[in-house]
């Protein structure tokens, strides 16, 4: 399994790009590689979504393609079923993460058991877009971190993107898997940019491989989704302190790295993870265990989580104080049982 | 209001009065007029509509209605044997359930809740693996594909938008497939029976809603589900037709719910249909009836019965005598006798097939984990030598 440091790609002529832009381009290919691939979801038509990924698409393919849906959550997953069922490829886009939770009936019963139900006679190759997270200043109910109540249920494959260039590879591999996926889309990093060549994306990697954005000796932070650059810029803080911090990008929650994740903390001995998710009950919680349970001889402090509050989603002119930051991901570090302050390990 | 002589005068003063700008113009978006079920149950047996109804098809239906009520008889007492875990028996229900699988063709998909295992039986589905579920040695004991029955559905109307989506599918493909989806009077009250309906009138989908209204969501009486004057009546809202039966008829049945396959497949879109019935038997072989319901109103349901009034129109057309009856009950118990065969050989059970059906390729994790129940079957079988 490769664990290198991730590296833009000789050769293609790459410009910046969002990965708003990214994703719309996955959308855009999947559906004219495979008639079989359908966009639906509420105001994914005429406006393209209310964050645009859908921009053009029932335009260029038609709406029977891309169709706006009646406005009913459970509806729209419980008819992707259906669909799923007949052979279709439905890729259903759910307008914010606390309004997916209307469809979780159809997702906890139906999508994430009907292979298992079936034994294997029917499976559902359905990609839940949710556009997840917080930082972008939503009033509530429009940035929560939902991905522990997906994670903890067997049966579906949830992946989360930092990247422009994962947001493209990841959406392909997604709705080209057998299998339902959950497809997180950290929505405050729709507008950030990469250097990324639209022209020739990323080949499709397959769904469950974690990444080493940053290679470093003295801790590992493990972290997916919009709290992967959080890290990134905390690992750059923290050479000032003296530490050399190499950080993991999940990108899958489930299926699990454990053999990516075990190999960065078997180097370095030390691991914090971080995610914007609750701490009691999320996926921190699980990883930490993982890490222990695999790497106990290795550690030399115990596993550290930095998770958002264990408190509903707080009203955006709070929100900064719930998110997990730089500093706060620094503080974690420095309670990792260090021999010297500050020494390098 | 801005004029051409670029003079900006309010509607007001122009003419001394307000005169506010009128709506635009609204209207009905269909008639409902048409959409309206019968104020009361279409019946064919015992009136003069039955004059019409095909002799061979009411042979065929009164064949499956002993079958049925034999089934129902045998799977209840295969619970009392332990073969079954539990059974919610379809007793006096055996018309709205053989109907429904007998109006598709074998191209059309069958939608069916957990009670409806009669109507899967009656679409051709080996009795044995119908009640797979209900045995416990998995959860769908078929291939859905094989005869175009989805897995039968526990949570209440939350495979009616599956029936939506599938019968959208197949209509974007160009296909000429109807799918009936079958639902109880409980079961309307859910939101998923709300969301399907509402997206199949809106995509116009080739779907039949079944609702069979036994008067009974376990113990909770009809009255205390709705306060809407029937349940068909739910149809007009969606913008489709409500159309209402009697349930225990299976010649009415079979010909309302014809003409909503038929709508269905011209293109026409879905309909509901509300089979009034009652369910004869408890909820399941757990379940105390005499808690909720009196023997005086079962009693008035039996005198009602969808077998009776068939044979009653059979014998009097002269198509049904005592050796006739007899050879049709001769047949219902050949087949009761088989499925008590089938039912009474174990089944063969591989614990490893806990994990192999949750992804279409194992996690690192599932294989683990299953690495670990092998280990631990293969210590029990030391132990046992």
């Amino acid at each position: 399994m490769s664990t290198a440091v991730e590296s833009s790609r000789p050769g293609g002529r790459t410009k910046p790009a969002t990965m708003a832009q990214a994703l719309q381009r996955a959308l855009r290919d999947a559906l004219a590689e495979d008639p079989a691939v359908h966009v639906m979801g509420e105001d994914v038509g005429a406006l393209g979504g209310v964050f645009r990924i859908t921009d053009g698409l029932a335009k260029e393919f038609g709406e029977d393609r891309v169709t706006d849906t009646p406005l009913a959550e459970a509806g729209i997953l419980g008819t992707a079923v259906g669909m799923a069922m007949y052979g279709l490829r439905p890729v259903v886009e759910m307008q914010f993460d606390a309004f997916a939770y209307p469809a979780f009936e159809q997702l906890i019963s139906h999508v994430a058991k009907m292979r298992n139900r079936t034994k294997g006679a029917m499976s559902l190759p359905l990609t839940i877009r949710v556009p997840y997270g917080g930082g972008i200043g939503g009033v509530e109910h429009h940035s929560d971190s939902s991905e522990a109540y997906y994670i903890a249920t067997p049966g579906l494959h949830v992946v989360a993107p930092a990247t422009v260039e994962d947001a493209y590879g990841l959406l392909r591999a997604a709705i080209a898997s057998d299998d339902p996926v959950i497809f997180l889309e950290p929505k405050r990093l729709y507008w950030s940019k990469d250097s990324w060549n639209p022209e020739a994306p990323t080949s499709v990697e397959p769904i469950g491989r974690a990444v080493v954005r940053r290679r470093g000796r003295s801790a590992t932070l493990l972290t997916y989704g919009p709290s992967v650059p959080v890290c990134m810029e905390a690992a750059e803080a923290a050479q000032a302190e003296g530490w050399d911090l190499e950080v993991v990008d999940l990108r899958s929650l489930v299926p699990f790295d454990d053999e990516t994740v075990c190999a960065s903390v078997r180097r370095t001995g030390r691991a914090v993870v971080v995610h914007e998710s609750s701490g009691f009950g999320g996926p921190g919680g699980e990883i930490a265990a993982r890490v222990t349970e695999r790497c106990f001889h290795h550690l030399e402090a115990p596993v550290l989580r930095v998770a958002g509050f264990d408190i509903p989603y707080p009203p955006p002119m709070l929100e900064r104080h719930h998110l997990p930051g730089v500093d706060r991901i620094l503080d974690a570090v420095a309670r990792l049982q260090w021999e010297s302050d500050g020494g390098m390990n | 209001m801005s004029t051409r002589t670029g003079r900006s005068t309010p509607v007001m003063e122009q003419r001394g009065v307000h005169r506010p700008t009128p709506p635009p113009a609204w209207k009905p978006r269909t008639d409902p007029a048409p959409l309206l079920p019968d104020p009361e149950p279409y019946r064919v047996l015992g009136t003069s509509a039955v004059a019409e109804a095909d002799s061979a098809l009411l042979l065929k239906l009164y064949g499956e209605l002993v079958r049925g009520r034999r089934y129902n008889a045998q799977a209840t007492a295969l619970t009392k044997q332990g073969r079954l875990a539990v059974y919610p028996s379809t007793t006096g229900q055996e018309a709205a359930e053989v109907a429904a699988a007998l109006v598709l063709e074998d191209r059309d998909w069958l939608f069916p809740s957990y009670r409806d295992t009669l109507a899967a039986v009656a679409r051709g589905l080996d009795p044995v693996q119908a009640l797979g579920l209900l045995r416990g040695d998995w959860h769908t004991g078929y291939d859905p594909y094989e005869h175009r029955i989805a897995p039968l559905s526990t949570p209440l109307a939350t495979q009616l938008p599956h029936a939506v989506g599938l019968a959208h599918a197949a209509r974007l493909k160009g296909d000429d497939v109807v799918a009936l989806a079958m639902v109880g009077d409980g079961g309307t009250s859910e939101g998923d029976f709300h969301e399907a309906l509402n997206f199949a009138a809106v995509w116009k989908a080739p779907v039949v809603f079944l609702v069979q209204n036994n008067g009974f969501a376990i113990s909770v009486p009809l009255a205390k589900q709705t306060a809407a004057p029937s349940l068909a009546h739910k149809a007009v809202g969606y913008g489709m037709p409500g159309r209402l039966v009697d349930g225990n008829d299976a010649a009415a049945v079979h010909e309302v719910l014809s003409e909503a396959v038929r709508r269905a497949r011209a293109g026409q879109g879905p309909t509901l249909v509300e089979a009034v019935t009652y369910r004869m038997d408890a909820h399941t072989n757990a379940d105390d009836a005499t808690r909720y319901r009196s023997d005086a109103e079962v009693e008035a349901w039996r005198a009602h019965d969808p077998i009776a009034l068939m044979e009653r129109e059979l014998t009097g057309r002269g198509l049904l005598d005592e050796e006739r009856i007899q050879a049709v009950r001769d047949d219902a118990e050949e087949f009761a006798a088989a499925l008590r065969a089938g039912m009474n050989a174990d089944p063969v059970l591989d614990p490893m097939d806990l994990f192999t059906h949750v992804y279409a390729e194992q996690t690192s994790q599932l294989r683990d984990q299953a690495e670990q129940l092998r280990a631990e079957l293969a210590a029990e079988q030391e132990q046992e030598r």
